[in-house]
């Protein structure tokens, strides 16, 4: 089972190496005491392995699955019996699903629209367990629920003109 | 993009984004945080979902964001989807578990479970499969199971999911899912089977009724199928991996297989044929076929034996061990050690690569083939793996030093074939890393030396050199002045050479100059320090030319500021001075230390976790009888804290007495014993809340280690006659540590003597009296006479009561017995009684004394007390 994933900045906004954290979702209580905790402790081990080792870290009974995209650091936390290889293929086909929403997925989007990795992530996975294999499937419900969004919307907006012509 | 785009929201991520400082950073998310508050209280509905969007990104910040809980459940509430997707999503980063808001929340989630719209169920299945409580799990499990049979496999297999989580809540549920849950493995679509198989997994993890039913043929023939039809099946773009179609449902599979097998062999043998198809077909040129292998090796080293397979599994993972991906090496050293259990021998022929491992520049691998060597050392191996070991410690990373040394002196103190070999090994990991080693290894180092009487001349010989260029290894020089301050003489004087030595010339001041390094060197801390003092008073003993140099060296530590040094300079100082005459007995070389009361200590087994049935021996710890023992202690102890400590042998006795101890343990007086359970028995039993019950025997027993010397007996007796002449400087050299004993008096009421105790040879009586005005106490002065024509040395008296008795032992008048009834030994006791008046006092006693330099010992009970005491 995958206890918490988390997306972190090899490089902050201001230049530091320290890390910030993008995402965050966890599949087990923590207090946001513990969440804060265990990513500081992580970003450290992580941020400063060299390229070309293995990526998995052990780490208190657990183990952390990380997998570098650009300056970015995708990393799941695992028992100890899980499979790690296959970990890296459920990373990737986050990623993969996450490139072909936004079109090439860069930092921004996942700062600026973050509750749409959220929405995605949660069509993956769930309960810490993975749900969708298909990144088809993935894309087709997360568009249906967007185009859901969008008609609500609308439907909002032509009210508001109504009422705004009715009241002019 | 949407109302979330909204200029409100990017712009406060923006603004964000600018900020220089921690400090700026904070003022900005303070004032959003105002203007939230403030719409939330104005329950502005147009702007909740973007408030909501800016609390979680704040909240991601790592920013305090209780206040929203609320909104997420008014947006939950709200009947529009946009609303209730971003409440959701805000209910499940901002919330946990833990919080009491998810009570209101269940509400909400049974409605949406209900929804005619199915994403409006999806969204409520998939925050319910995030933070579902065990109380919610109780209220939602049936509408969870309903939708297991939900029309759209979307929400099937959201289902399945959320029902994972509810059985981990709540254990007992387990059982009504099994029949949706074996409804789902006959699915097509992909999503719904991975769930459904992982469902499946998780039931029978918890419920052996559902094992029982996975197992049946019609079930298992059914996954053996579906796994063969996607291992055989043809590209499908959707699923495809590498060119493998859906890896993922592969290895759920094989993850549902392994539980099915583990322990079943019919199961087992269903399977056989469906992996050794997946082992041998699967493509390992990429990650996702590895990751295949490697499930399939897993699932294949669980289920019940076949040779055949179980080869093959150790092929793929010797393959993986010497790929070049460092996952792969990494999974490899991981299923090796699961391997280990199955087959050694298989394992054993991959350990010249596993030991490179050892040396990879990744500490992960590094780390986990360290582990695997550990458990690939047995009797015929240890020497050439503990070398390669040791030669890589060399040149290791400084962090994983500690890590390495722990696993080397381990392997070492399991199989070192002899103790040579394990003194030289530990000496080269000591000098290599000896700042890494736990405290335990080079006491336990120590034990060993001190039990190798063969081994001393050489040991020191070796540990001299060794210190000469390691002198910043703590450990090391700790051993080294141990070993120098015991048998210094014998580095000195060449004894015992082995002929594999190269000779050396060490002079008596040499030796010295090694402690006093010691002692000066900016890296040593209080213990080595410590250690190095009672070396150099070992020393100054047994280099009566290098005394003054020696007392110099002792006397520049008047001035300490760390109390212990300044307390064992002064101390030491006055033994060199003032007590020439007992300066050579107090220092003679420690007894044997002994090597199962070590080992059994350092086993771990906490003091006063055995057998004691009494709560109240846990109050009382090791400690309480240390304000006697300590200060003689420390005069021979190797270290002022924790190591074995020589006490008295009160110990060994009251065990033997209670039957805590299993092996009837010979009692000689002076044999150093760590201070274990049955001191808790003794405290306990004796209840003592005054000070020292030991006292009689502990200065004797410590002189009295120095049986065979003639010159201590003469000390001895002159200790004999009460408390004066020798005995008297005793105390004064302990500063009245020794409490005085409290004189006989006769002013009670008069009771008849009685004799405790009898034999051809020995008569005890006991004499009684009464303190005026406390009639619950007794003081009992008990006189020994020996009828024998020999005299006995080392004549020890111990005895205990039971617990409505408080027992006080004063020193006794001397250890030596003179022959015929020519003289007696007197102790006085104090025994308060609690139950005075209801019942008579009652005593068991030992007492222990040489004969002829054999050891004696005589028990009984004393039933005979005068009945009102």
């Amino acid at each position: 089972m995958i206890y918490a994933l988390f997306a972190d900045m090899a490089v902050a906004d201001n230049g530091s190496r320290q890390g910030k954290v993008r995402l965050t979702k966890w599949y087990s209580p923590y207090t946001q005491k513990e969440r804060s905790k265990v990513i500081r402790e992580l970003s450290g081990v992580i941020l400063t392995r060299g390229p070309k080792l293995c990526n998995f870290v052990e780490w208190r009974g657990y183990k952390v699955v990380y997998k570098r995209y650009a300056s970015l650091y995708f990393c799941m936390c695992i028992d100890q019996e899980d499979n790690e290889l296959e970990i890296l293929e459920i990373i990737h086909h986050y990623v993969e699903i996450l490139d072909r929403y936004f079109g090439s997925v860069c930092e921004l989007d996942l700062i600026f629209n973050f509750h749409k990795a959220y929405y995605i992530l949660d069509e993956i996975l769930i309960a810490g367990e993975l749900q969708e294999s298909s990144k088809k499937t993935v894309a087709r419900l997360i568009a249906a629920q967007d185009s859901l969004v969008e008609t609500a919307k609308e439907q909002a907006s032509s009210i508001s003109n109504i009422i705004a012509q009715a009241t002019k | 993009m949407g109302r979330w785009r909204s200029p409100f929201f990017a712009d406060m991520i923006r603004s964000i984004r600018a900020c220089k400082t921690a400090a700026e950073e904070r003022a900005v998310v303070r004032k959003e945080c105002a203007a939230i508050r403030a719409a939330i209280n104005e329950n502005d509905q147009d702007y909740r979902h973007r408030n909501l969007a800016k609390l979680m990104f704040i909240h991601m910040l790592g920013y305090p964001t209780h206040f929203g809980q609320m909104e997420c459940l008014k947006s939950i509430a709200s009947a529009g989807f946009p609303e209730k997707r971003i409440g959701y999503l805000g209910l499940m980063l901002l919330l946990d578990e833990r919080q009491e808001v998810l009570m209101l929340v269940t509400n909400s989630l049974k409605q949406d479970l209900n929804h005619t719209n199915q994403y409006i169920v999806g969204l409520a299945l998939c925050a319910l499969g995030n933070i579902c409580s065990a109380e919610m799990a109780r209220d939602l499990a049936p509408e969870v199971e309903r939708l297991l049979q939900f029309r759209d496999p979307n929400i099937r297999k959201k289902a399945a999911l959320c029902s994972i989580r509810i059985i981990k809540k709540v254990p007992d549920l387990a059982e009504n899912f099994i029949n949706p849950a074996a409804a789902l493995l006959k699915e097509k679509h992909h999503g719904v089977l991975i769930t459904g198989i992982q469902l499946v997994t998780d039931i029978c993890k918890v419920s052996t009724e559902a094992l029982e039913f996975f197992r049946k043929p019609k079930c298992l023939d059914g996954l053996v199928k579906t796994l063969r039809d996607v291992v055989n099946s043809p590209y499908a773009p959707e699923y495809d991996i590498a060119g493998i179609t859906d890896p993922f449902l592969h290895i759920r599979l094989l993850k549902l297989l392994h539980v099915l097998g583990q322990g079943d062999a019919d199961a087992s043998d269903c399977m056989n044929d469906i992996l050794a198809q997946v082992a041998t077909k699967t493509e390992s040129n990429k990650n996702a076929g590895n990751a295949i292998l490697y499930e399939c090796v897993e699932t294949i080293m669980s289920i019940e034996d076949n040779g055949g397979l179980r080869v093959l599994a150790i092929n793929i993972l010797g393959r993986f061990l010497s790929n070049r991906d460092n996952n792969i090496r990494y999974v490899a050293l991981n299923m090796l050690m699961k391997a280990i259990t199955v087959d050694a021998q298989a394992v054993q022929r991959h350990r010249a690569t596993i030991l490179e491992c050892v040396k990879d520049l990744d500490a992960s691998i590094r780390k986990r083939a360290l582990e695997l060597v550990y458990l690939l050392v047995n009797e015929s191996n240890v020497k050439p793996l503990t070398k390669e070991l040791i030669d890589y410690l060399e040149i290791s990373d400084q962090e994983f030093k500690g890590d390495l040394t722990a696993k080397i002196c381990s392997m070492v103190e399991k199989f070192s074939p002899d103790k040579i070999w394990y003194i030289d090994q530990m000496l080269k990991v000591l000098s290599e890393a000896g700042n890494f080693v736990k405290d335990e290894v080079w006491h336990a180092l120590i034990v060993v030396i001190s039990n190798a009487s063969d081994l001393h001349g050489y040991t020191v010989r070796a540990l001299y050199r060794a210190v000469q260029t390691s002198i910043e290894q703590e450990s090391l020089v700790r051993v080294a002045i141990w070993c120098i301050g015991e048998y210094g003489d014998m580095l000195v004087n060449n004894v015992g050479v082995l002929n594999i030595e190269d000779p050396i010339t060490v002079t008596e001041s040499d030796a010295v100059d090694v402690v006093e390094i010691a002692i000066k060197h900016h890296s040593s801390d209080i213990t080595t320090k410590a250690m190095a003092m009672v070396a150099l008073l070992k020393l100054s003993s047994r280099f009566p030319s290098c005394s003054e140099r020696i007392r110099d060296i002792i006397v520049q530590n008047k001035g300490s500021l760390v109390l212990e040094l300044q307390q064992r300079s002064i101390e030491f100082n006055s033994i060199v001075e003032k007590h020439q005459n007992i300066r050579s007995t107090l220092v003679e070389r420690m007894p044997v230390l002994d090597e199962a009361t070590f080992s059994g200590r350092r086993a771990g087994s906490l003091p006063a976790t055995v057998s004691t049935s009494s709560g109240t021996s846990l109050n009382l710890p090791n400690g309480v009888a240390k304000p006697a023992a300590a200060p003689l202690v420390d005069l021979l102890d190797l270290s002022s804290d924790d190591a074995p400590v020589p006490s008295s042998s009160g110990n060994d006795f009251l065990q033997d007495l209670l039957g805590v101890d299993v092996s009837p343990a010979s009692v000689q007086p002076g044999t150093s014993q760590a201070p274990k359970a049955g001191t808790d028995v003794l405290l306990d039993l004796l209840s003592i809340g005054s000070p020292p019950v030991q006292n009689n025997s502990t200065p004797s027993d410590i002189l009295s280690s120095s049986q065979d010397n003639k010159s201590s007996v003469a000390i001895l007796d002159g200790l004999s006659p009460a408390p004066s002449g020798g005995a008297a400087s005793m105390i004064d050299l302990l500063d009245g540590f020794v409490p005085n004993s409290p004189k006989p008096e006769d002013n009670g009421p008069a009771y008849p003597s009685i004799v405790a105790f009898e034999s051809s040879s020995l008569i005890l009586t006991f004499n009684f009296s009464k303190p005026p005005g406390n009639p619950q106490t007794t003081l009992i002065q008990a006189t020994f006479t020996n009828l024998s024509p020999n005299v006995y040395t080392d004549f020890v008296f111990q005895a205990a009561v039971p617990k409505f008795l408080q027992l006080h032992l004063d020193p006794a008048s001397g250890n030596t017995l003179p022959a015929s009834g020519n003289g007696s030994i007197t102790q006085t006791l104090r025994v308060t009684n609690s139950q005075h008046g209801k019942k008579p006092l009652v005593m068991r006693t030992r007492i222990a004394y040489k004969l002829n330099n054999r050891d004696v010992l005589e028990e009984g009970q004393i039933n005979n007390f005068p009945r009102d005491l």
